[in-house]
C-alpha cells in the first residue's frame, strides 16, 4: 500500500507541476476525505433502540413512504405478510417464536397501542425469488389481506448463482404484483455471514435489490450492512461457531425491532422522514 | 507500427489492478476502501482485460508477423492451455477451503449460507462442471473469462494485422448483438458466466488495437483539451452518483428519468457506462504518463511493474493470498489493525514472489547452457 501512495503522491508531484488536470487531481485527493467522512456519518447511533441494536441512523433509511400501512394504522388494524426462506427462521421447537417476524409483531404491537397486529410469515428453507413469487401472488389477493409484504430474498438465488437477470425480473414482478393487489412492500437483502463470505458472491444480487427498490421506491432494509456493523463493532460476534441459540435470538429480536422502526418511520403520517435532514 | 521496446506503463498499471483486484478479493477489509471501484463505475478488472489484449497483441502480433500464423497459433494456443491449468490449480485450492468450512462451521443463524457446500454431496458433477468451466466459484470467474477470449484470439488477431479497424468494428457489433440478443455462455448450476466473453471480448480487441497502431491513430483526440475535459467531467459524475450508494439518503437526488436509464449498470455483460469511465480513467492516465516518460524507471515504480511481469502467476497467488487472508480473519482476528497488515503483507508477498520469478526468467535467459536462449513470447506475459 506504501508503494501505491508514493506511487500516486510521485505521480501527482510531477504531472500537477507539467500539467494542469488539476480537477482531476482534486478528485483523487478528495476520495479519502469522502471515505471519512462517510465513517463519521455511520458511526453516529440510532437511538430509541436497545443497546445491542444500535447501527448508524443512514443504514435504516426509509426515504420512501408505506402509505397503505399508515392507512392500516390508522384503521387499527395492520396485516403483514413475511415472505422469506431459511434466514427468516430460526432451528429448534422455539425458533418460530424467537426469529424475527415474531419479534417484529411484537415490536410493533409494543410501538402501536390499541393496534391490532398480525404477521404471518410464510417461511421455507431454500426458496429462491422465483419459488416464492406464486406464493407472494396468491397470498395478497387472500384474505387477511397484508398492507405491508416483507420480501426477504436473496441468499438462495446466490447460493444457486441465478442469472442474475432473471432474479431482477423475478424481484419487479413480485413488487409490481405487491403494489397491484393493495400492498406495500419492505425489501430485505442477505445476511452478512463472514465464514461463508469468500464462497457466496452476494454482490450481483445486493445491487439488484437495491435498484429494484429504488426503481420501485420501496424501502430496502440493508440486513447485509446492518449486520456487518454489528460485526464490525463488537456487538454480536458473527464468527463464532456454535449450537448454541443465544446470540442468533439477540440477532433476530434486533432486526425484529429495527424492522419495526423501519416501517414504522416510513408510514408516518404525510410521508417519509425527508430524504435529507439535518440532524 | 509497433513500438520495439515493452511499453513499462503496461506492466506498471497491470501490477495495479493485480494489487487491487487481491484487495477486493478479501471480503472484509478496510483497504477497500482505497480500490477504484468505490469511486466509480469501472474496477481492476477492466483494466487487466484492456492491458491484456494490449501485450496479447503486442506479442503474438510480432510473432505472427515474423513466423507465421501457425507458429503464433501455437503460441496462443500454449499459453491458453497453461492458464487453464492455473485456474484448474485455483479450484483445488477452493475445494481445500470450502470443505474445511465444510466440517469445522456450525451456527443456527447460517443454516441457509450453509447451502453453498451442498455441492459436495456430488462431487462427480461439480467436478465435472468445473473441468468444462460451467461451475465456477466466487473470485474464479476472471481466468475462464481469459481463457475463452486467447483461446479464439489467433482468428482476432489475423484479421487486425490485415484491417485492424475492420476487427474492432466486428467486435464492437458482437458486442451490440450481445446486448440485443442477451447471448452468453451457460454455467453451473444455472444462470451464466459472470463475466460475458461475447461482452469483454471488446475491452480485449480495444486493447490489441491500440497496440497495433491504434493509440497512434487516436494520439490528436487523447490529448485535446476537450477529451480531458469530457473526461474528467464524466470522472466527477460517476464518482458523484457512486457516493449515493453509501448515502442512501442522496440516492433520491438522482432524478428517476437518469436512474431508470442508468441502472443497474452491469458487469457481467460490461455495461457502455463502465467502458466509458475506463475510457476516461485512460485519457487522464496517457495524459500524465505520456509514452517515454522517464519517471518510469524510478524504483518507486518497480514494485508494481514486476508484479505485471508475471501477471498470471501474480494473478493467481494474489487468489490464493485473498484465500489465505480471508482464512486468517475468521481464525484469528478480523480487527482493522489485522485487516491492514494482511492487506500489506498480500502485497509484499506478491511482490516477493514476482522478484523470485524474474531471478528465475534471467536465470533461463543468461544461463551458461550452449542451447539458445529461452526468449518464448508467451512467457512476456501476453495472456493473462
Amino acid at each position: 500500500m506504501k508503494a501505491i501512495k508514493k506511487a500516486i503522491m510521485k505521480t501527482m508531484r510531477l504531472a500537477s507541476c507539467g500539467r494542469g488536470i488539476s480537477a482531476g487531481l482534486a478528485l483523487v485527493l478528495l476520495m479519502p476525505v469522502f471515505a471519512l467522512a462517510w465513517l463519521q456519518i455511520s458511526s453516529q447511533a440510532w437511538a430509541e433502540t436497545p443497546a445491542d441494536c444500535r447501527v448508524a441512523e443512514t443504514q435504516l433509511d426509509n426515504s420512501f413512504p408505506l402509505p397503505r400501512v399508515e392507512a392500516a394504522i390508522s384503521n387499527k388494524k395492520l396485516a403483514i405478510l413475511v415472505l422469506g426462506a431459511g434466514s427468516s427462521r430460526l432451528p429448534g421447537p422455539q425458533g418460530t417464536l424467537l426469529a424475527y417476524p415474531a419479534r417484529l409483531q411484537s415490536a410493533l404491537a409494543q410501538k402501536l397501542p390499541g393496534v391490532a397486529v398480525t404477521v404471518v410469515a410464510d417461511v421455507k428453507l431454500g426458496r429462491t425469488a422465483r419459488d416464492m413469487l406464486a406464493d407472494m401472488r396468491a397470498a395478497v389477493a387472500a384474505p387477511p389481506r397484508p398492507a405491508l409484504v416483507v420480501w426477504q430474498t436473496g441468499t438462495v438465488d446466490a447460493v444457486r448463482s441465478v442469472d442474475p437477470e432473471a432474479f431482477t425480473r423475478t424481484l419487479t414482478k413480485g413488487v409490481t404484483a405487491a403494489k397491484a393487489a393493495g400492498a406495500d412492500v419492505v425489501l430485505m437483502n442477505m445476511q452478512y455471514s463472514p465464514r461463508t463470505e469468500s464462497m457466496i458472491a452476494l454482490g450481483n444480487y445486493a445491487d439488484s435489490m437495491r435498484w429494484v427498490a429504488l426503481q420501485f421506491e420501496v424501502p430496502l432494509f440493508d440486513r447485509f450492512q446492518v449486520m456487518k456493523t454489528w460485526n464490525e463493532m463488537g456487538t454480536f460476534d458473527l464468527y463464532r461457531d456454535t449450537k448454541k441459540m443465544d446470540i442468533a435470538e439477540r440477532v433476530h429480536d434486533c432486526i425484529g425491532r429495527l424492522l419495526a422502526d423501519l416501517i414504522i418511520g416510513a408510514a408516518k403520517p404525510g410521508g417519509a422522514v425527508p430524504p435529507i435532514d439535518v440532524k | 507500427m509497433v513500438a520495439g521496446e515493452r511499453d513499462l506503463r503496461l506492466d506498471l498499471f497491470r501490477g495495479i489492478a493485480l494489487w487491487l483486484i487481491f484487495l477486493d478479493h478479501i471480503p472484509t477489509n478496510i483497504v477497500n476502501w482505497a480500490t477504484l471501484r468505490n469511486y466509480g463505475f469501472s474496477d481492476a478488472t477492466e483494466i487487466f482485460v484492456f492491458i491484456s489484449g494490449y501485450t496479447a497483441a503486442f506479442v503474438y502480433g510480432r510473432a505472427m508477423r515474423d513466423r507465421g500464423f501457425i507458429v503464433a497459433t501455437a503460441r496462443i494456443l500454449k499459453r491458453t492451455w497453461q492458464i487453464y491449468v492455473a485456474h484448474i490449480f485455483l479450484f483445488a485450492i477452493y475445494l481445500a477451503e470450502i470443505s474445511y468450512v465444510a466440517n469445522s462451521f456450525d451456527n443456527p443463524l447460517y443454516g441457509e449460507e450453509m447451502g453453498i457446500l451442498d455441492f459436495l454431496r456430488q462431487p462427480d458433477v461439480t467436478i465435472m462442471q468445473a473441468l468444462l468451466l460451467k461451475f465456477k466459484p466466487v473470485n474464479m470467474d476472471v481466468l475462464p473469462l481469459y481463457i475463452v477470449l486467447l483461446g479464439f484470439f489467433p482468428p482476432v488477431l489475423w484479421l487486425l494485422l490485415r484491417n485492424a479497424s475492420l476487427a474492432l468494428v466486428a467486435s464492437g457489433v458482437l458486442y451490440a448483438l450481445m446486448w440485443t440478443f442477451g447471448w452468453n455462455l451457460p454455467a453451473y448450476p444455472e444462470g451464466s458466466w459472470a463475466f460475458n466473453p461475447l461482452a469483454w471480448q471488446l475491452l480485449f480487441v480495444l486493447g490489441a488495437w491500440c497496440a497495433l497502431g491504434g493509440v497512434q491513430r487516436l494520439s490528436r483526440v487523447i490529448a485535446s483539451r476537450v477529451t480531458i475535459a469530457l473526461a474528467v467531467a464524466y470522472l466527477i459524475l460517476c464518482f458523484a452518483v457512486v457516493m449515493t450508494w453509501y448515502v442512501p439518503r442522496l440516492a433520491v437526488l438522482i432524478p428517476h428519468t437518469v436512474a431508470e436509464i442508468i441502472y443497474p449498470i452491469d458487469k457481467p455483460n460490461l455495461d457502455i457506462l463502465r467502458i466509458l469511465h475506463f475510457l476516461a480513467l485512460a485519457v487522464i492516465v496517457v495524459n500524465l504518463l505520456p509514452h517515454g516518460w522517464a519517471g518510469i524507471h524510478s524504483p518507486v515504480f518497480r514494485p508494481a511493474i514486476v508484479c505485471g511481469q508475471h501477471s498470471l502467476e501474480i494473478f493467481c497467488f494474489g487468489v490464493f493470498l485473498a484465500f489465505a487472508a480471508h482464512f486468517v480473519l475468521t481464525e484469528i482476528s478480523s480487527r482493522i489493525l489485522v485487516q491492514v497488515l494482511c492487506s500489506a503483507a498480500g502485497i509484499v508477498l506478491m511482490v516477493a514472489v514476482a522478484e523470485v520469478l524474474s531471478w528465475y526468467k534471467n536465470l533461463d535467459r543468461k544461463g551458461s547452457s550452449p542451447r539458445p536462449p529461452f526468449t518464448q513470447a508467451d512467457l512476456a506475459g501476453g495472456g493473462a
